[in-house]
Parts: structure tokens; C-alpha cells; sequence
């Protein structure tokens, strides 16, 4: 068992990746030398050269359009967009290019690009730098969209997305960068399309994904004290849903509560309310209901308290879903 | 409101011209090329097929066999020149207009016609002519280009790239990204601009105030104009432009200075902006008639030449009809086939439920 960060277990999974594979690069602003803003990428052009860690121009769409480029060439590029927020420049590469051109090859083109985002609120940041952009990419056709939540899955996860051929956009809770877990570094993670139920309960299902889940744990620790059991399920791949952990779970629990940093608006939540209901119709006892951000622009740092889903808001939803 | 200024009709400065509109040899003093009768002869031979091909796509889709076509009439010597440049190993990026560079690259023809027939959005394999996919989105392919040519630099691969895009796409991001990553990474690609006049309805002028050769200089690296219409300047431009980026000397722009004679697709109105008399100057410089005027002024070939192209071209244009007419509508299915490379449980959901639902109509609701 080795202790390490969020953030050094993906750094360690990178390592791993590009031992592995030749062909797998890592590139993006102030990833080499710097050690990328949050450090993620620490060590890596020092041990693995500037070939293949490359500091790229400050130009997001450039980062994605070249990694196509790269990937068409046989390897298999990590991007790092520095922030959520700054992936917009990029959003046309990556979802009319790298989305949709292994289709308009029919299928004779894989481009196995991996979008490392470091997503979500909480660190007292300046606008741009703590959104929750998952929903546009999870509406996209050929794009795969995961978040890793913990040392543990970001270190398999992270790995399991370089391997696979498909274009994946990788989240990052960013306020979990520094969260410490105990890894085995040679035990295999759950498939990447896996959803994982991560502390068991009978009275509701919590879902949640990214940052939430340690939010969800707590809330649910929370919760025993008013005798009730919840349980947490960590859905870690945005699209495809693992709707069988999830199904197995609701007929179980009977209530379930999404809870997302992203707006609730057409959220991610929205989709995983319709299809619970749609399959868990007559065990359900409530509604699914959801926690989530306002339908507003990521407020002033100052304000991220009341704005980001916490303890007390997911007990409150929990509370709604016993009135029924 | 249609442009008062017919463009074109004097050529403009530094034009790299070794053919004149009229059939004439001139010299250059950095860009010569010695070609052969047989080289000259076939040069001709693809401008006559590639035009006739066009022609045949352009009347398909108005008898309602394609949803739509980009016709590429005026620009085939740009298009021939430049692609015959390039060695196999190099790799080419088109727009959606690039019909003469598949056809230098041994594209089959029919296989440009599946996108505007509507039965698929593009449907070869990149590797297998070093062609890539047409791209649709304005500039998109200038990175990729330059990305590919970081990966032919890191394999030491003998290999340059090179990207087309035209006058329109020159105001894109993406492609003034592209120019300095290609730039600061010293990539071997070359940037061929083929600078027709029109962005659909809009003139250079709106795109530029200066000649858009003259963009690289400001990027770090050469940029050349040479007449697009003249397919031997094309190819010795191109030529000494990948040799460059091959022995690593990094990025060329080149902007290949044409006209397009047709609309900018089959659903375009130019009479709408722009004048006739613009047309009929640049018909004058047809990049055709001048390779013909060439070989019969020199005696290099004979009406029974001419006259046997122009049957190769018939024969051409009715096998690619033919083989358009026969192209099968995919099945349903195929909406879900190809969007991903590994299994995704929702596309397997999407696509057993909906084959579930046609299969209760009669005749499996095939329309």
C-alpha cells in the first residue's frame, strides 16, 4: 500500500501510462517544466523528455486539434486544459472533430485523446475557474465523459482512459487534488464504465460523482445519527450510465437524490431522474429528486458557500424525499 | 449588392508563374522545373478528368442523386499541381473542395459522393491514400495537419504533411493557431491556401488587408503566392515547399492565387455579388486551356490526343454516374454503428429498443 494524493495518484498513473505505451504523450499549458498549475504532471517531462511532454502554445483549441492530429499518427495524447472554464476555445475541436471523426471514418479511425479537466468550485478561485461543464460533453455522440472522485479510481481510471480508443474527457475534482488515500498500485480498478456503490444503505440512494461523493459519505455519516441509512453511489462514468448499479440500488432503497456542483437545469441529474423513474416506477416511494447549483453563472468566491451543494443541502433533499 | 471591383483580371505582385495564360514557358529564378513530354501530357490528362468529374457531381445533384456538391471549376490546376507534388508517405488534409487531390492521391472518385449523397459523412480510411477525411468546419484540419507533423517528427519519419484551406478559412482561429504551433514547433507541414477570391459571397478584402502569402512572415516563416491556375508553378512550388519541410526547415504558406468559377456550392447564387465581367477575365487564365495551348504551340500532342481524353473523361463521368445511382441507402442501424470503438451500453440500449420499434411496423418500417 502506498499513500498518495488525488492528485500524485494521478500523476503516478500518467507515470505508469507512458512506461507502459511509448506512444502515449502528455501535453498542455505549463504541463512540463512547471509541473502543471495544480502539479498533476509534476516530474513527468524530467523523467520522459520535451518530446513526449509537451509545454504547448497557450491556445486550447490548438491542444485538442493538434492531439487529433497526433492521435491520426498512432499515439495517444493526455490534454490538460488548465481549467474548467477554459475549455470553451476547445469545445469545437473536441465536439465537432474529435466527437464525430472516427464515425465519419466508419470506424477505420480511432483517436484515443484523453481531456484531462480539472472541474468544480471550492477553492476560492476567481471567475472561469470553478465550473461544471460535464453536461455539454455527456450531450455529445462519441465522446466518453468520466470523474474520478478518489486516489484509489483516479489512479486506475486514469490509465483505463489512455488505453481505451475512444476520446474520453476526463473530470477532476479539483478541491480533491490533495485528499490522501492508501493504493495498491498493482490491483486493477473497476471497468471505466462501472458505477460503484461506495458505502451501502437502506433507506436512499444518494448518486453523485466527482467532488459530491465525499460530500454524499459525509452527509450519509450525518444521517445515521437520525437513524437513517443511506447509501452512496459513485457513478464515475457520465456516459455511458451504469444504469444496472443504479437500477439495483433505487428498487432497493426506494428514494433516490442526484446531487451535482453543475447547475440542475437539463444537469446531468435530470437525465439520471428520468431514467430511474422510467425503470424503478413502482418501487420508488418519492420522486428522484436533485441538489445541485443554481441556473446562474458560478457566483463570486465569496458566495461559493451558499452556491456549492453541501452536508446540509443533501440532507434537506433527504428530508423532502421522507415526505412523501 | 453585387462587388463593383472585378478582382483578378491583372495579376497581382510576386505571382510565381512559369505557364502563361496563353501557352507560354517562362522562367523563374527559384522555382524552375524540368518536366517531361509524358509528365505534361498526363498533367493535362488529370485536369481534363478531375473537371469532368465535377461537372458530372454538379449534375447529379441537380437532378436530385446528391443533397448537395462543392464544385472545384477553376481551381484544378492548383489542386493537380500540388498534389502531384507530394510522395506517398506525405499526407494530405482537405477541405471539402479537394476533388483533384483525391484524385492525385488514387481516391476513387465515387467515394467523394457518399458525404453529398447523404448515405454517410465521409467514409474512407484516412491511411489508406495518406488522404484524410473532408472536413466541413472552416479551418478545423489546419491542426490536425500540424499535429500529424509532430508525429511524423517524432517518428524521424521522411515524411511532410501538407493542409489545404482557402481564402475564408485564413480568418479562422484555427488556422492562425495552426500557423504558430507549426511555426514554434518548426512542424513539417505545408500550408496551401487556395485563395479562389470568394467566401461564398465575401471578397478577400473582408478576410484581409494584406496579400495572405505575406501572413507568414509575421508567424516566422516563408510564404509564397504562385498562380493557382498554372499547374506547373503549383507543382514546383508545392514541391520545393515539401522538400523543405521533409529535410526539416519547418512550415511553408502557400497561396495558390485562383478563382472559383462556379458557386460555392450547388445551393449558391453568385450572380447575387459579384459581377460577370470578373468571370469572364478569369476564363481567360482557365488553368485548362493554357496546359492544352502549351502542348499543341510545341507540337507535344496531337488532336487524336486531346480527342482521347476527352473520351476518357466521358467514360469517367457515366462509370461515376453509374456507380453514384447504385450506392445503397445504409440501413437504419447504422445511425449507431461506428460512433464508438469500444462497446457503450447506451448505443446498445438506443439500438436494440429502436430495431425492437421498426420491427413492429410491417416490412420492418424500412422507408
Amino acid at each position: 500500500m502506498t499513500t498518495l494524493t488525488l492528485g500524485k495518484a494521478l500523476n503516478e498513473g500518467m507515470r505508469r501510462a507512458m512506461e507502459s505505451d511509448p506512444k502515449v504523450l502528455v501535453m498542455g499549458e505549463d504541463v512540463g517544466k512547471l509541473g502543471g498549475v495544480f502539479r498533476v504532471t509534476d516530474g513527468l517531462q524530467k523523467d520522459f523528455g520535451e518530446d513526449r511532454v509537451i509545454d504547448t502554445p497557450l491556445a486550447e483549441s490548438g491542444i485538442i486539434g493538434t492531439a487529433i492530429g497526433l492521435a491520426m499518427r498512432g499515439y495517444r495524447p493526455i490534454c490538460e486544459i488548465q481549467f474548467d472554464g477554459f475549455v470553451f476555445p476547445a469545445a469545437d475541436q473536441i465536439i465537432t472533430q474529435l466527437a464525430k471523426m472516427p464515425l465519419r471514418s466508419l470506424g477505420a479511425l480511432k483517436l484515443p485523446v484523453v481531456v484531462r479537466i480539472p472541474c468544480g468550485g471550492g477553492i476560492g478561485a476567481v471567475e472561469h475557474h470553478s465550473e461544471s461543464p460535464e453536461a455539454y460533453f455527456t450531450h455529445t455522440g462519441g465522446l466518453r465523459v468520466v470523474a474520478c472522485s478518489n486516489p484509489v479510481d483516479a489512479y486506475t481510471m486514469i490509465q483505463d482512459a489512455v488505453r481505451s480508443d475512444d476520446p474520453i474527457i476526463f473530470f477532476e475534482p479539483k478541491r480533491r487534488y490533495w485528499d490522501k488515500a492508501d493504493i495498491d498500485l498493482a490491483a486493477p480498478g473497476l471497468p471505466l464504465d462501472r458505477a460503484r456503490v461506495v458505502r451501502p444503505g437502506r433507506d436512499v440512494t444518494l448518486v453523485a460523482y466527482g467532488p459530491m461523493v465525499k460530500t454524499c459519505l459525509e452527509a450519509a455519516a450525518a444521517a445515521e445519527d437520525d437513524g437513517r441509512d443511506l447509501e452512496v453511489v459513485d457513478l464515475r462514468s457520465l456516459n455511458p450510465l451504469d444504469m444496472g448499479v443504479l437500477e439495483e440500488s433505487v428498487r432497493r432503497t426506494g428514494r433516490c437524490v442526484v446531487v451535482h456542483e453543475a447547475p440542475i437545469f437539463t444537469g446531468l441529474g435530470a437525465e439520471v431522474a428520468a431514467r430511474v423513474s422510467e425503470r424503478c416506477f413502482y418501487h420508488l416511494e418519492s420522486p428522484v429528486l436533485r441538489v445541485g447549483g443554481f441556473s446562474t453563472p458560478y457566483p463570486p468566491s465569496r458566495l461559493e458557500e451558499y452556491y456549492l451543494p453541501d452536508l446540509d443541502r443533501v440532507l434537506e433533499a433527504v428530508d423532502r424525499a421522507f415526505a412523501y | 449588392m453585387t462587388s463593383d471591383v472585378p478582382r483578378g483580371v491583372d495579376a497581382p505582385p510576386d505571382l510565381v508563374q512559369l505557364l502563361t495564360p496563353e501557352g507560354e514557358r517562362v522562367e523563374h529564378p527559384d522555382y524552375d522545373i524540368e518536366l517531361t513530354t509524358e509528365e505534361v501530357r498526363s498533367l493535362y490528362r488529370d485536369l481534363v478528368l478531375v473537371r469532368r468529374v465535377d461537372l458530372e457531381a454538379v449534375a447529379l445533384q441537380r437532378q436530385g442523386e446528391l443533397g448537395l456538391w462543392a464544385s472545384l471549376l477553376g481551381q484544378e490546376a492548383a489542386q493537380i499541381g500540388s498534389g502531384r507534388a507530394l510522395a506517398a508517405t506525405d499526407m494530405a488534409f482537405p477541405t471539402y473542395r479537394e476533388h483533384g487531390v483525391a484524385w492525385c492521391r488514387d481516391v476513387d472518385p465515387v467515394k467523394l459522393l457518399g458525404m453529398f449523397r447523404g448515405v454517410n459523412h465521409g467514409g474512407w480510411d484516412p491511411a489508406d491514400h495518406n488522404f484524410h477525411l473532408y472536413t466541413i468546419v472552416i479551418g478545423s484540419q489546419t491542426l490536425h495537419a500540424v499535429g500529424y507533423a509532430m508525429g511524423v517528427q517524432r517518428d524521424g519519419a521522411d515524411a511532410a504533411t501538407i493542409v489545404y484551406f482557402g481564402d475564408g478559412a485564413s480568418a479562422q482561429g484555427d488556422v492562425n493557431e495552426a500557423f504558430i504551433w507549426a511555426s514554434v514547433f518548426n512542424a513539417p507541414v505545408v500550408f496551401f491556401c487556395q485563395n479562389n477570391q470568394w467566401a461564398i459571397s465575401q471578397p478577400m478584402e473582408r478576410q484581409t488587408k494584406i496579400p495572405l502569402y505575406r501572413r507568414a512572415s509575421g508567424f516566422g516563416f516563408p510564404g509564397v503566392r504562385v498562380d493557382g491556375n498554372d499547374v506547373f508553378a503549383c507543382l514546383a512550388v508545392t514541391r520545393k515547399a515539401l522538400r523543405n519541410a521533409r529535410e526539416g526547415q519547418g512550415p511553408t504558406l502557400i497561396e495558390a492565387y485562383t478563382y472559383r468559377m462556379g458557386a460555392h456550392t450547388t445551393s449558391d447564387d453568385p450572380t447575387r455579388y459579384r459581377l460577370a465581367d470578373e468571370l469572364e477575365a478569369w476564363k481567360l487564365k482557365d488553368p485548362i486551356e493554357r496546359v492544352k495551348a502549351y502542348l499543341f504551340k510545341n507540337q507535344l500532342a496531337d488532336q487524336e490526343f486531346f480527342d482521347k481524353i476527352d473520351e476518357e473523361a466521358d467514360a469517367l463521368g457515366k462509370d461515376v454516374r453509374a456507380r453514384c445511382l447504385a450506392m445503397p441507402d445504409p440501413k437504419p442501424e447504422a445511425i449507431f454503428q461506428h460512433v464508438y470503438a469500444e462497446p457503450h451500453a447506451l448505443m446498445d440500449e438506443e439500438r436494440e429498443q429502436y430495431l425492437t420499434y421498426l420491427a413492429g411496423f410491417e416490412g420492418g418500417g424500412e422507408r
